[in-house]
């Protein structure tokens, strides 16, 4: 269905390709999973497949790409469109109408089909995506995993036969990633849809896919395989896969339901653990930095937190969760004095931080945003760092060396916007990271990031807070939460409904505990790493 | 009571065209106020519960703008009309060859009255624009178009857009800029933050023609190139026709050639256009938007406001009340009658769907 043959693509005033002789097949019905560090090519890849690249990026593609008997280099994405749908990875970015349901006929009155026909497939669409609820609201009303299926339902309609998306879970809460998922399964099994999805969070869709394409970037070789054959050895794999190495389970487990069937001994092993061992109590915490009492909220008619009152302490990494639009970013914006709140009151260091100067601000309060990409406006990554330098009054080349800790091998002459989405964020967060603030507020950092730069994030959190920073991060991020949280705030409808050590909080939720968790309940344990420790651990006592 | 349903955008137009027309047609303060006073009266019964239905307040406070600069531009170089000095400012004296120009001079209120008559005119065809915008939405708009303008059309609509965008783009980067810490003032944060806003809005701009064109935007039909430019070029033809005809309309002196013969012509270029157009596009239209009832009473309510306008410009002068010597501008009664006419669409409209009813089935009228 898909076929890439010696696919090279080269950006414009790029030295080196971003792919090299790319060539692999995807059949018919798969769906089919792109993967690769941060930075690697998946994008362009995934663009490549309908000839957005490098119609709409510039550039140069050597090769050919095959879709449907077609080669995109003859044919415009337009004249695609009844074979392959696009989404992408901002699907509010691509909205042309105003509601949904004009959103999903959008593409066929492009295509001239008859307006019964129209009718019915919106009416299947609806059902198919669970819609119908949804069909005469503004699209810009809608929240994250609504606007996701919108999207994904405004390609549908025109009856493609192939499916492109772009990280589609990215930016959603746990619950609305399920919602998504969901629908491309049915996709693939109900209608024969090819689907290719890029992912980072690869434990939410490892188990549903077919195969997988390793994009490794730096110029190296894709590998083309099924999920046990390429995780094998691959760099790139979920925590599931992980604990199934380290258990030496084999098939490797994709999924937390093969994992908890072969789990038992392990289990039985790790039962005696003590897991008070691993509470991340050893760290000492400090003075209050930041409290708020009663802190109310609105934007209009609607209200964003609803008398929030909370402390945050030097030393501690804090993980605000909730669905998307439950007040979190509200509440950061507020700790760094972006907004005034309606009633109640904000303190951080003993002032209120909306009424400091913004030079005053980033010395108490530091806020790394979730469009990380509006932080940067320099023309070079190394400009960008000089700059910050000279704001924050640091050591010329602190920003530099924050940022080769977060994401090695940035070319400083590289334009920010020409950075992967990832290395992106990495620069974003270095400049925050730079003035080390005593409060640091974190908005979905890990969206766009790879294992690996995760790890290392974590590192630096970890770090930060052990130097005595206090870190509030929000994320959807049940993974880095396990790994780097010690204390866990959940919210609802801007209200506090958790509050309290990460453990408790993560480990009884379905939908927040991490996939360590889930395999070993009801074991408290959280990541492959404590489960290493405690198998350490129980050895030692079996030989004692 | 009709079931909730968003009226058809051309009615809401043709209400608001009309009602601008009015405006354009008189400088009495009364009726313009009362102008402004009936479309913001229909947009707060009428208006949708979306985005872009709170832009009225925005129309209004540019209209409040305009009154001031006019104010303000007839104080410093306006034209000297002698009657009442209020204060005077110190005349700058101007080389001859700039005769004509006055900078300074005695200020009358008659001078001002007359300057805030004209600017409450602009601000209040800016509150009938305003009212068309928060009732229906630009791209609503532009589906009622005829297939042969929609590609045109669409690019109109995008840039549109621009502005909106740009100012949600320009928050983020002051926001941003607070957060790197740097001040908020100067012209030098200004210029600073210029560059990234239009990034941010070119990026945005060129994700969105990626995702048009990958949903099948400017497909062709079968029709062949030749077609194609014919009707494009009739498009041309018949807008410049339109523009002589309109502009010999206006303009007593014109020739006779320049008013109706144009506008025939234009209508013509125009019909011939839509006719070759819609056989060479293979668009379809989606539910297209009814007009029915509703549609014709909201628009008759328009237009018979304009019509009562016409009529009392022709029994007198009372749509332009005199500033020389300034006097109580009278109230014609027929335009009173004719604008409460057009207030009427706040209770013939159908209510827009709520965002509450928004997931219940709405009737579409066959």
């Amino acid at each position: 269905m898909i076929r890439f043959e010696h696919v090279t693509i080269t950006y414009p005033e790029a030295t080196t390709p971003t792919l090299v002789d790319v060539s692999f097949e995807v059949p018919e019905g798969e769906l089919c999973l792109v993967v690769g560090v941060t930075g690697s090519g998946k994008s362009t890849l995934l663009r490549a497949v309908n000839g957005l690249v490098p119609r709409f990026s510039g550039g140069i593609l050597a090769g050919s790409v095959v879709i449907d008997g077609r080669t995109t280099s003859d044919v415009a994405p337009r004249d695609l469109a009844d074979v392959v749908g696009v989404v992408g990875q901002d699907p509010a970015a691509g909205f042309v109408t105003d509601f949904v349901e004009d959103e999903l006929a959008y593409a066929m009155e492009n295509l001239g089909v008859a307006p019964d026909l129209m009718r019915r497939r919106v009416e299947d669409i609806l059902d198919l995506l669970g819609l119908h609820e949804l069909r005469h609201r503004p699209l810009a009303s809608l929240s994250g995993g609504q606007q996701q299926r919108v999207a994904i339902g405004s390609v549908l309609t025109a009856g493609p036969r192939v499916l492109v998306l772009d990280e589609p879970t990215s930016a959603l809460d746990p619950a609305a990633a399920e919602e998504v998922l969901a629908a491309l399964t049915r996709l693939v099994h109900d209608l024969g849809i090819t689907v290719l999805i890029a992912e980072h969070r690869l434990e939410r869709v490892v188990q549903y896919a077919d195969r997988i394409v390793l994009v490794p970037g730096d110029g190296r070789q894709v590998v083309v395989g099924t999920p046990a054959e390429v995780f094998g050895g691959s760099v790139v794999a979920p925590p599931v896969v992980e604990l199934g190495r380290l258990a030496g389970w084999s098939p490797l487990p994709l999924s937390v339901r093969d994992a908890r069937r072969v789990a038992g001994p392990l289990r039985d092993q790790l039962a005696s653990i003590d897991t008070e061992v691993f509470s991340r109590k050893a760290r000492s915490l400090g003075e209050v930095v930041a409290t708020t009492n009663g802190l109310q909220a609105s934007y209009g008619p609607i209200t964003a937190l609803r008398g929030v009152d909370l402390e945050f302490r030097a030393g501690e990494v804090v993980a605000l969760m909730g669905r998307n639009g439950a007040g979190k970013s509200t509440l950061l914006n507020h700790l760094v004095g972006l907004r005034e709140p309606v009633s109640g009151a904000v303190q951080v260091m003993g002032s209120a931080p909306h009424r400091l100067s913004a030079r005053d601000v980033v010395r108490v309060a530091g806020l790394v945003p979730q469009d990380s990409g509006v932080l940067l406006y320099h023309d070079t990554v190394l400009a960008e760092c000089n700059a910050s330098d000279r704001d924050a009054g640091l050591v010329h080349g602190t920003t530099r060396t924050v940022l080769d800790r977060i994401v090695p091998g940035v070319d400083a002459s590289t334009h920010p916007r020409d950075l992967s989405e990832g290395q992106r964020l990495g620069l974003a967060l270095s400049i925050v990271l730079a003035s080390e603030p005593p409060l640091l507020l974190l908005d979905e950092p890990t969206r766009g990031l790879d294992y690996g730069a995760k790890q290392r994030l974590v590192e630096v959190l970890a770090q930060l807070a052990a130097d005595g920073h206090a870190v509030v991060i929000a994320t959807h991020d049940v993974e880095v939460v396990a790994a780097v949280a010690d204390r866990c705030i959940v919210l609802a409808e801007g209200e506090v409904v958790a509050d309290g050590p990460a453990r408790d909080v993560v480990v009884h939720s379905p939908v927040f505990a991490p996939q360590v968790a889930k395999v070993l309940a009801p074991l408290a344990l959280l990541t492959v790493n404590e489960v290493q420790l405690a198998l350490a651990a129980a050895s030692d006592s079996s030989y004692s | 009571m009709t079931a909730p349903r968003l009226l058809h955008p051309g009615a809401w137009w043709l209400w608001a065209v009309a009602l601008s027309a009015c405006a354009l047609r008189t400088t009495n303060p009364v009726l313009l106020c009362l102008i402004i006073a009936v479309s913001g009266w229909v947009v707060v019964s009428r208006r949708a519960d979306v985005p872009w239905s709170r832009s009225f307040a925005s129309f209004l406070r540019l209209g409040m703008i305009v009154i001031a600069v006019r104010v303000v531009f007839q104080i410093f170089f306006g034209v000297r009309i002698p009657g009442t000095t209020l204060f005077t400012i110190p005349e700058v004296t101007l080389p001859d060859w700039a005769a004509g120009v006055s900078i300074g001079g005695p200020v009358t209120l008659e001078s001002l009255m007359a300057a805030f008559y004209q600017g409450l005119r602009l601000a209040a065809v800016l509150a009938c624009f305003g009212a068309a915008t928060s009732l229906c939405s630009p791209y609503r708009m532009l589906r009622a178009l005829p297939t042969v303008l929609y590609e045109a059309g669409v690019a109109v609509t995008i840039a549109f857009t621009f502005a909106p965008q740009a100012i949600v783009a320009s928050r983020q980067v002051r926001e941003a800029r607070r957060l790197r810490g740097r001040s908020d003032r100067g012209v030098r944060a200004w210029s600073a933050s210029a560059l990234p806003v239009l990034e941010g809005a070119l990026d945005r701009a060129v994700a969105l023609a990626a995702s048009m064109d990958s949903r099948g935007y400017g497909r062709r039909g079968s029709s062949s190139v030749s077609v194609r430019r014919g009707s494009v070029g009739l498009v041309l033809l018949g807008l410049v026709a339109i523009a002589v005809g309109s502009y010999g309309l206006l303009d007593s002196s014109a020739p006779a050639l320049f008013r109706i013969p144009a506008l025939g012509l234009g209508a013509a270029a125009l019909i011939g256009a839509l006719v070759a157009g819609g056989k060479s596009t293979m668009r379809t239209r989606y539910r297209p938007d009814p007009w029915i009832g509703p549609e014709w009473m909201v628009s008759l309510a328009g237009v018979v406001a304009l019509g009562s306008f016409v009529l009392v410009g022709r029994m007198g002068d009372a749509l332009s009340p005199s500033t020389n010597p300034l006097e109580v501008p009278a109230v014609p009664f027929v335009a009173v009658v004719g604008l409460l006419i057009a207030a009427l669409p706040a209770w013939l409209a159908p209510h827009p769907p709520t965002l509450a009813s928004a997931s219940s089935p709405l009737a579409v009228a066959a």
